[in-house]
């Protein structure tokens, strides 16, 4: 404010004060500017610039524990791009704030928009122009006297043919000088172009729906396994929002066999898995009879209105550890966690039952041992070949009992005694099928009894994807619809000659992009040269315009407001293009401008 | 696993690629000498017309339209010309009220607006054409042959996506030139071409193998072939888009009176001409682009149990639509049409490039299935 009084001061003639907008105009002002092309198309721009880092740095809802590993290995850094939420980039208030203020900026386009072309499909095609001949497309026509065609029935004829085309058509003055018709068609054009905006808010409430109405989690089913669809029975849960237990219908699922196929034909891709089929049993409630059904990739199971996903599998060791005092600690399959090719995976078993002492036991389970010279141990197979459990064991306590959470596929063994490894002199325990091993100074005893798989399964639930689907179909349409319907004006005058002819001029005006236009116009002097039995000589080059008779009358009484959205000044015509074909001193020509 | 694969099938589907590789090798040159000989002839033209007094070069103009030298009279006769051919060839902007037919169209130019095949004989083109259809007949060999030798469809790791990819791209070349003549586009489109059968085979070969489960969907089929053939049809615009600018600048060059130093853009239609094709061409690639994102998003659902993660391919997709929305937002946006539009075009080409070849390779993320 102070910066203009000074300018004002330096500037020695008056300058225009501007009027003062106020609250309420600095928001007009602000809603104007939002509500722009413009800005809507910088909005657009950027939002595909702030999706790219989303690409780069490793993100938080995909995989937490990479995003803490990149801040360790990045410590100069990596903290700094925490600060500016650069690892959960999509949540971020930046991206947020911009995809926000773009659907603000389409909703404030689209509702105005919406209803201009609610009162124009409302209103009658605009007034005929005065001068055809300056539209994109124009072409005149003569009837012969003796084809007994008279001005107004030529009229006629023209808006039949023009509403079987799927015109709006508009006859004016009829039975005057000089009839003429105004017709339009294509409103779709639009109606498409606001349903996909529309749609594109739909899907966005769609996914932030699901986001507060659905949930996920992840079980590991060993073969033999029940999940049960409650809180307990997931591993790891991540509930919405607005999530409430109660959602959670109480299906079961039984994995009652896993098969894998390996492929055994191709060279280069020796032993990789070509598919994976988990045989399960399913019950949609604890009373409903139980289902025999297959889950494979590309294939979920549909309960109790989740998705059950086959994500993941892997080999699950089955063991018996004794204690010290002889009695059995633990018996079962143990999950290995893959680590390496052909299903080389870690093994850590954890015995907090163990007496006198609570037992652990950490190592590596391979389905096809092979040892090279050096004494690296790696699986030469994914296969069940030669499988083969080495562990080392641990005694001490496992610090379970404080009730503190753990992860299962870790071992801390700071608090721990060795009892077998590598560099002791008791060595690592080597275990195949069947064998067993007793533990050194009475501490109980591992034996390895057989080997199972496991499958890891994602349970999803997303209300709103459907609906997501619905509006993103929606969307297609629109954007077909609004790319390929096109909006046209055709506008047509007849008059009668002196000599008798009956001399008929018509034009063509698109609203946005048309190609085809001078295809349509072709195809209208086509119908109405057809309709007339006009010869090809008719049909061919303009024909000599009638002697301008002095004819003030105005083409076109119905005169309307021209388009709402367009501009409705008038347009300086600076030179004369062409004659017309039919004088008329009509005002105004339509503007050609369309916005 | 319905289908075993057949090794055989695969050698000759490589030797198929090689020799389609090597004819697209002679049809490329084909095409650059079509483009210098034709400057050269044009040249000639154009120093004779300007020889020829007013009213010779008008007569010459009528046939010919060669803008330079033949001044007023040559924009006339250009002007009339166009008001016949309608929108296409007055080389309008449906959109502007402020263009005006002829007057940025006649400078410099010979070939036609519209883009229709003219009268004259080009040998060299024909030639290079020719060679094109077949390089193009021994390239659906290689790709069909992959296609029996996995038996499954051809586009399930890098090597297949860069050979079918290519063959889809020449394809969609051959089938647009049917209708316009974009014969000028042939250097680029076959130069390309060639450089994804040679990435192919060298950095990216893979012998016939079997999908990994997670690719073994139908959605395989549609999602992949619309993406690529999307990807074809950006690659003709891309290229369009280029010469736009470069014949923009050529065009302002030639009417602030400048020398003409790029002759070979003469066989180039003008810019405006080649902007309302490329738009055109924009809008079916941005629809196919559209379903590719929605059908991705559908099998995503199916194999990995949401519709979107954000997942890095699934981000350039979507960036890619962004920017291509924006391309088509600009195009109805005063002030940001013609070049400004033209960079939005390249720089979305510039996006499905990276997506491909840079996020399948170096990006950790769900599609990193590139069988690398």
């Amino acid at each position: 404010m102070s910066e203009r009084v000074n300018e004002k001061k330096k500037s020695p003639k008056p300058e225009a004060v501007l009027p003062t907008l106020g609250p309420l105009g600095m928001l007009r002002w602000a809603w104007t500017q939002l509500t722009s092309m413009r800005t809507a198309l910088f909005l657009l721009l950027l939002l595909a610039v702030a999706a790219v880092p989303g690409s780069l740095f490793p993100q938080r809802p995909a995989n937490p524990a990479i995003v803490t590993q990149y801040i360790k290995d990045h410590p100069d850094y990596g903290s700094i791009l925490d600060s500016v939420q650069l690892y959960d980039v999509y949540s971020s208030a930046w991206f947020s704030a911009i995809y926000i203020l773009l659907f603000v900026s389409l909703i404030g386009c689209v509702i105005p928009r919406a209803i201009a072309h609610y009162k124009a499909m409302r209103s009658q095609p605009p007034r005929t122009p005065a001068r055809l001949s300056r539209l994109p497309e124009y072409g005149t026509l003569v009837i012969p006297a003796d084809a007994g065609i008279p001005a107004s029935a030529a009229i006629t004829d023209a808006a039949e043919l023009l509403k079987k085309r799927g015109y709006r058509v508009d006859v004016r003055d009829r039975d005057g000088a000089r009839p003429s018709l105004g017709a339009e068609r294509g409103f779709l054009r639009e109606v498409g172009n606001l349903v996909f905006h529309t749609a594109l808010i739909g899907v966005l409430v769609s996914v932030a729906a699901g986001g507060l109405f659905g949930y996920s989690g992840q079980r590991i089913l060993v073969e033999g396994d029940t999940f049960v669809n409650t809180l307990v029975g997931y591993d790891q849960f991540t509930p919405g929002t607005n999530f409430q237990s109660s959602q959670l219908q109480p299906y079961s699922v039984q994995l009652d066999k896993f098969d894998i196929t390996f492929d055994r034909e191709s060279k280069g891709k020796f032993g990789q898995p070509i598919d994976f089929t988990a045989a399960v049993t399913t019950k949609e409630n604890p009373d409903a009879p139980a289902k025999k059904e297959v889950l494979k990739v590309n294939d979920p199971l549909s309960l109790g209105g989740t998705s059950v996903y086959l994500t993941g599998n892997g080999y699950a060791p089955v063991v018996t550890i004794r204690d010290g005092a002889g009695n059995v600690a633990m018996q079962g399959p143990v999950v290995a966690k893959l680590q390496g090719e052909n299903y080389y995976s870690s093994v850590v078993i954890k015995v907090p039952d163990a007496k006198p002492e609570q037992l652990a036991f950490a190592g590596f389970f391979l389905p096809t041992a092979f040892v090279t010279d050096k004494g690296v141990s790696f699986s030469g197979d994914p296969e069940l070949i030669n499988p083969q459990l080495t562990l080392n064991s641990y005694f001490g306590d496992l610090g379970l009992d404080a009730g503190s959470p753990q992860n299962v596929f870790e071992l801390d063994v700071k608090k721990l005694t060795p009892l077998n490894a590598r560099n002791l002199d008791t060595k690592g325990i080597v275990l195949a099928p069947g064998s067993s091993y007793t533990l050194p100074n009475g501490k109980g005893s591992i034996s390895f009894d057989g080997v199972k798989r496991y499958i890891g399964v994602d349970i999803h639930h997303n209300p709103g994807q459907l609906y997501a689907l619905i509006f993103a179909l929606l969307a297609v349409a629109g954007l077909v619809t609004s790319l390929y319907v096109n909006r046209r004006r055709v506008w047509v005058r007849t008059g009668t000659h002196e000599d008798g002819r009956t001399m008929v001029e018509y034009g063509l005006l698109a609203r946005g992009e048309d190609h085809r236009l001078a295809g349509e116009a072709a195809a209208i002097r086509k119908l109405l040269s057809d309709d007339w039995l006009l010869g090809d000589e008719a049909a061919t080059g303009s024909q000599p315009a009638p002697s301008a008779t002095a004819d003030n009358d105005r083409a076109d009484k119905a005169s309307t407001a021209t388009g709402s959205t367009g501009a409705g000044g008038t347009h300086a015509a600076p030179e004369q293009p062409a004659e017309d074909f039919i004088q008329s001193t009509a005002g105004s020509s339509e503007s050609k401008k369309d916005q | 696993m319905p289908f075993s694969i057949n090794e055989t099938m695969g050698q000759y589907s490589e030797l198929f690629m090689l020799l389609a590789a090597g004819t697209y090798t002679v049809a490329f040159i084909a095409f650059a000498w079509d483009l210098a000989k034709s400057s050269k002839t044009l040249r000639a033209v154009d120093l004779k017309a300007a020889e020829l007094s007013g009213a010779a070069a008008e007569a010459n103009a009528a046939r010919v339209p060669v803008g330079v030298g033949a001044g007023a009279a040559g924009a006339d006769v250009a002007r009339s010309d166009a008001d016949v051919s309608g929108p296409a060839g007055r080389a309008e902007r449906p959109t502007s009220a402020t263009s005006r037919p002829g007057t940025a169209a006649g400078a410099g130019q010979t070939a036609d607006g519209s883009m229709r095949y003219a009268g004259e004989r080009r040998a060299p083109a024909r030639v290079a054409v020719a060679l094109t259809v077949l390089g193009a007949a021994i390239h659906a060999a290689g790709v069909i042959t992959r296609a029996l030798g996995a038996g499954r469809v051809p586009w399930g790791n890098m090597y297949e996506f860069l050979t079918t990819g290519a063959f889809v791209a020449v394809a969609v070349f051959l089938l647009v030139l049917i209708r316009r003549d974009l014969r000028f586009l042939g250097t680029f489109v076959i130069g390309l071409a060639i450089i994804m059968l040679v990435a192919a085979s060298i950095a990216f070969w893979t012998p016939v193998g079997h999908l990994v489960p997670a690719l073994q969907s139908y959605w395989l089929i549609i999602h992949v072939s619309i993406a690529v053939m999307s990807s074809a049809l950006f690659t003709l615009t891309f290229a369009m888009s280029a010469l736009q600018l470069v014949q923009s600048h050529r065009q302002k060059t030639i009417a602030a009176g400048g020398a003409d130093k790029l002759g070979f853009m003469r066989l180039v239609p003008n810019a405006l001409s080649l902007e309302n094709l490329s738009y055109r061409i924009n809008a079916i690639a941005f629809v196919g682009w559209t379903f590719t994102l929605m059908f991705g998003a559908i099998w995503a659902e199916k194999a990995w149990g949401r519709f979107w993660g954000w997942d890095t391919k699934e981000v350039w997709t979507f960036v890619i639509w962004v920017v291509y929305a924006g391309y088509l937002h600009a195009r109805a946006t005063r002030g940001w049409t013609g070049t400004r539009a033209a960079w939005l075009s390249i720089v979305g080409y510039l996006c499905v490039v990276f997506n491909f070849t840079i996020v399948n390779q170096f990006f950790n993320g769900l599609h990193s299935y590139s069988g690398l």
